[in-house]
């Protein structure tokens, strides 16, 4: 579904990724991990087409990046930490606004609201929701077209407890409706119970992979030590 | 890279001497205008600079098209570096112009289209300037001032036409009676040798520069290079 | 066509809506173009003579101040929230986007302009009803929204994005000034059409060239 050979970027003399492989299959959950600066963000922008890598092949759902980008964009959703969502909007006019922009009617919104269990606010105002209701509904916008790809950028930040495992509980739906999923994350624990593999990103290249199946969650930490010092050598 | 190109070398001896010569003629062998006196002299290097500030406000808005459709650092180092040298050469000119005009037209400053319209490429450029600090990545800062450059370079055409229909009082130098009466004067054979030479003077000078600049440029990004490669093998 | 001019209306739809709800950009542009005016008027002492030559400088540079104000802050909000990624992960054209944002800006300055215009020929006894002072009005907006427009696009992405729009606008838009004061004092002091009509033609080149060359270089202000 994602495949991704020898990609740099490059922002003037920083080296963000340096020839990172990475290879995703339809149908994966994958939790990219890695500490501030191994470049998951970046990683995750280009293959959401709104940034250009400096040179490499990257091919989403069998589009060819950037140039094919346009296309792409019909079957991505995207979640970063930012909700991507007009405050002075409501619920239902944010999903209102982007299902015209995707070209879809309004039948779906109903469904996305009671989904992401926002459908007895939907007449209200988005800023005047709390951080986790702002991201689920970030959530429900970036689903709403149906695409069968979906990249989440640390979609649990700044969310609390409760908040994160309502999150976690949308997030393992849509994963379960045959989607790919990539998730950047700091947090190994939910990351290895959401994700069918882990990843492990450092200093611009894919350290380790290891998939769930086989990880005792004792090894956790283990895997990403020893991954991140992999990754120095 | 880190040699200095012969043929750079040959252009710095070329440009001293032809600017040297230039100003040999303007002094020496141009006569001193009956009416205006030794003022006039002013004018050979007035226009000079003006054309030198001309040709970098054209470089600038070239090498923004080209940076915009090739992404090669070298465009946007080039309009860097015709943008810094056409506001120091306009504001060479609009000095020169003032001293030219107090003696002339009895004031320091008019609203003449021409001199308008290099105070207002300054100010555009000093815009420029001013937008690229803004930014920090490298590419997004080529980008936005290469598209800052081609707005001010399709603007600056319109805002001229505009001022001129507005007023004019500039004089129109080769010679017609009107002209004569507002400053203009007619240009014998040795002033034009004069005024012609110091135009190829200052563009030779123009060339110089701007190479100098981009392989200072050039240089600046190689030395950033190395100190964050030196940094990523100390961490 | 049909899907870039669904975009596009879907974005100005999106604009219009939320001002409506909070009228903030609205209100404070209104608010600022009555102060410029008033400031002018002590400024200029506008007496009955001042008033007829100087009223096209007054009511341009009064639209001017107040038309960045609401580019700056329209900007803003699509910056502030990842909303300008949100509009630019959608399988919409980049184009749509930049005119959907113009338009949007146009209207609310067109709005500013027909609530200042009545209440300055109220205060000064000016017509400015006229069809060609209007037509002039509407030419010098256009351009002034989408040189805005687009330099505000770049502006947001800036560190020092509070300060830098006016300081890149104004030397820009000088052309839309100069012409669009001239012409409106010609209407106002009802000068023949004749000489008019270059102002006219300066203003419509401008908006044809920088609408054509925004949109040519849009796409590459929001790549990354």
């Amino acid at each position: 579904m994602i495949t991704v050979k020898k990609l740099v970027k490059r922002f003037g003399p920083l080296t963000v990724l340096r020839e990172l492989d990475f290879e995703v299959n339809s149908g994966e959950f994958v939790a990219l991990l890695g500490p501030n600066g191994a470049g998951k963000t970046t990683l995750l922008r280009i293959l959401s087409s709104l940034m250009r890598p400096t040179s490499g092949f990257v091919q989403v759902a069998s589009y060819r990046l950037p140039s094919q980008g346009a296309f792409l964009r019909a079957k991505l959703g995207v979640v970063s930490h930012q909700p991507l969502l007009y405050g002075d909007l409501t619920a239902a006019e944010n999903l209102q606004f982007f299902s015209k922009l995707y070209s879809i009617g309004p039948d779906r919104i109903p469904e996305i609201l009671d989904l992401v269990g926002l459908l007895p606010r939907r007449d209200d105002l988005v800023r005047t929701f709390s951080r986790g209701m702002q991201q689920r509904l970030a959530i429900g916008r970036a689903i709403l077209h149906n695409p069968s790809i979906l990249l989440l950028d640390e979609p649990h930040t700044g969310l609390d407890q409760a908040a994160g495992e309502i999150l976690d509980r949308i997030l393992k739906e849509v994963a379960l409706e045959g989607r790919t999923v990539v998730m950047t994350s700091h947090d190994l624990l939910r990351s290895a119970e959401l994700a069918s593999r882990l990843v492990l990103l450092s200093k611009g290249k894919i350290s380790s992979s290891v998939s769930t199946v086989d990880l005792d969650p004792v090894d956790l930490v283990d895997f990403y030590k020893t991954g991140l010092q992999g990754g120095q050598s | 890279m880190l040699d200095k190109p012969r043929l750079l070398t040959g252009l710095d001896i070329l440009s001293a001497l032809m600017v040297l010569i230039a100003a040999a003629l303007v002094f020496f062998y141009a006569p001193v205008e009956q009416l205006m006196g030794q003022v006039q002299k002013v004018f050979y290097f007035h226009v000079a600079t003006a054309w030198v500030g001309m040709l970098g406000f054209m470089v600038a808005g070239v090498a923004g098209v080209l940076y915009l459709r090739t992404e090669k650092e070298k465009w946007d180092i080039a309009g860097l570096g015709a943008v810094e040298i056409s506001l120091v050469f306009f504001m060479v000119a609009i000095i020169m112009g003032s001293i030219w005009a107090r003696p002339i037209w009895n004031t320091w400053w008019t609203w003449d289209p021409r001199l308008t319209t290099a105070a207002i490429v300054e100010l555009i450029y000093a815009a420029y300037l001013l937008l690229r600090s803004g930014l920090d990545d490298p590419g997004k800062r080529a980008r936005f001032s290469a598209i800052y450059a081609i707005f001010g370079f399709f603007s600056v055409p319109l805002t001229f036409i505009s001022i001129r229909l507005v007023r004019t009082i500039h004089p129109v130098v080769i010679g017609s009676a009107e002209a004569a009466s507002q400053g203009g004067f007619n240009m014998d054979a040795p002033m034009k040798t004069a005024f012609f030479f110091s135009l190829a003077a200052f563009s030779v000078f123009f060339a110089d520069l701007l190479w100098h600049r981009i392989r200072m440029g050039k240089l600046q990004s190689k030395v950033n290079q190395l100190r964050y490669q030196s940094y990523e093998k100390e961490s | 066509m049909i899907p870039f001019l669904k975009s596009t209306a879907a974005i100005v739809w999106k604009d219009i809506k939320t001002e409506w709800r909070t009228r903030e950009n609205l209100s404070a542009m209104l608010v600022f173009s009555l102060l410029v005016i008033l400031i002018f008027n002590f400024a200029l002492e506008l007496d009955l003579r001042a008033r007829e030559s100087l009223a096209g400088g007054v009511l341009w540079a009064t639209f001017i101040f107040a038309g960045t104000i609401g580019l700056n802050r329209s900007m803003a909000v699509e910056k502030d929230r990842g909303c300008l990624d949100g509009l630019l992960l959608a399988p919409v054209d980049r184009s749509a986007i930049f005119v959907g944002k113009t338009v949007g800006n146009l209207f609310f300055m067109l709005v500013v302009e027909a609530i200042v215009l009545p209440v300055y020929s109220f205060l000064y006894g000016i017509s400015v009803f006229q069809p060609g002072f209007l037509l002039v009005v509407l030419l010098g907006s256009i351009g002034y929204s989408a040189v805005g427009t687009l330099l505000a696009t770049m502006v947001v992405q800036t560190r020092t994005r509070d300060i830098l729009l006016p300081i890149l606008l104004f030397p820009l838009t000088l052309p839309v000034v100069i012409a669009a004061v001239k012409a409106s004092q010609g209407f106002i002091q009802s000068v023949p059409f004749a000489e008019i009509s270059v102002w006219v033609n300066i203003l419509i080149t401008y908006d044809l060239i920088f609408l054509a060359v925004a949109i040519m270089v849009f796409d590459y202000i929001l790549e990354e």
